[in-house]
């Protein structure tokens, strides 16, 4: 029997980025924080890694440069993977899914496959942010609200690169 | 107090985005295979909003920018290689975080995958830095230098030309 949970309808993502809007600046007045979330991943990865190795880790340059500990921007982090988790239950929109509805009409519900295509895809991305400096939050948000260069050239890239794969996956659908 | 304003912020944040669908794999897709611009909908209006704000404070002498040098050899490719990866996994390292919060095990994968991308990047960064990373280095420049303009010419351009996306966006029913 199907029991039909209340599912609320989606926010418009004018309003909601509006107020996120808002929130950056909000963050920026109290605490001097623009929003990003890649060097967390810099910073967790020298982590897990000094377990083993401290006296490697200690000797890289970039984690050097970017020290693993616990700062604003991991805590960012861990609050929107809390943040969801809390509008998902409070709207009945919390469902847990191994595979996204338009990956399995492509590719089929194998949650093995679907797996190995978001590590794949996200040793690349996490990759490719650092190269470039920052991800959707510190170039595409936080860099092109403050009408940085390096913030637009960054979010044309991301869009360039991401349409070239989702071509390649979907095409003709 | 720096982490608490951290956390608070992101719970904000994280349920902001979960709650206008932006987390989601088929949002962000849709936006890659543009036939759903929910996701450019929300950035757009972020950075609207955002920038007037940060901008007004700033003339005000009440906050100071924090702009990214523009190196072009790193931006560049750095930038199409996030990219293509962020076509296969679906996710961008802040919404992998909100869409495993939602339930999405997938991104479990994801993130796991961005902490070996990151772990890579390290080994990789001694070679960049002394290669890639000298090529067209313009420093932390922002559009309005470049112009030689005030900055409140080119937001009123940028707002006026994300209200004419939006109004197209609409008709065309993405």
């Amino acid at each position: 029997m199907i029991v039909a949970t209340p599912r609320s309808r989606p926010w418009s993502p004018y309003l909601g980025g509006a107020l996120a809007g808002l929130l950056v600046v909000l963050s920026v007045f109290l605490s001097g924080k623009y929003f990003g979330a890649s060097t967390t991943f810099v910073r967790g990865a020298g982590f897990v890694e000094s377990l083993f190795s401290p006296e490697r880790v200690a000797a890289m340059p970039y984690f050097i440069k970017e020290i693993p500990k616990l700062d604003w921007q991991a805590l960012f982090v861990v609050g929107i993977c809390v943040g969801a988790a809390l509008a998902s239950q409070l709207s009945g929109t919390f469902r847990v899914q191994a595979v996204p509805d338009s990956f399995a009409e492509r590719f089929g519900g194998s949650s093995a496959r679907r797996a190995f295509v978001a590590f794949l895809g996200g040793v690349l991305a996490m990759f490719g942010a650092r190269l470039a400096d920052g991800c959707p939050s510190g170039h595409g948000l936080s860099g092109t609200l403050q009408l940085s260069v390096s913030g637009f050239i960054a979010l044309v890239c991301f869009f360039i690169g991401g349409i070239i794969t989702a071509r390649l996956q979907y095409k003709g659908r | 107090m720096d982490l608490w304003y951290g956390l608070f912020t992101g719970v904000l944040f994280g349920a902001l985005l979960q709650r206008c669908e932006v987390i989601r794999y088929d949002r962000q897709l849709g936006a890659l295979r543009l036939r759903d611009m929910t996701i450019v909908k929300f950035m757009l209006s972020t950075v609207v909003v955002g920038m007037i704000g940060v901008y007004l404070l700033f003339d005000l002498g009440l906050v100071k920018l924090s702009v990214k040098a523009a190196v072009l050899g790193g931006v560049i490719p750095g930038g199409l290689l996030f990219g293509m990866g962020w076509g296969l996994v679906g996710y961008c390292p802040g919404t992998a975080a909100g869409a495993l919060g939602e339930g999405r095990l997938d991104a479990f994968w994801a993130i796991l995958g961005m902490f070996v991308g990151a772990g890579l990047y390290a080994e990789a960064y001694p070679a960049l830095k002394a290669g890639l990373l000298t090529w067209g280095d313009y420093g932390k420049i922002t559009l309005p230098q470049v112009v030689g303009v005030n900055h409140w010419p080119i937001i009123a351009m940028i707002t006026l030309g994300a209200l004419l996306l939006f109004r197209w966006f609409e008709k065309k029913g993405l």
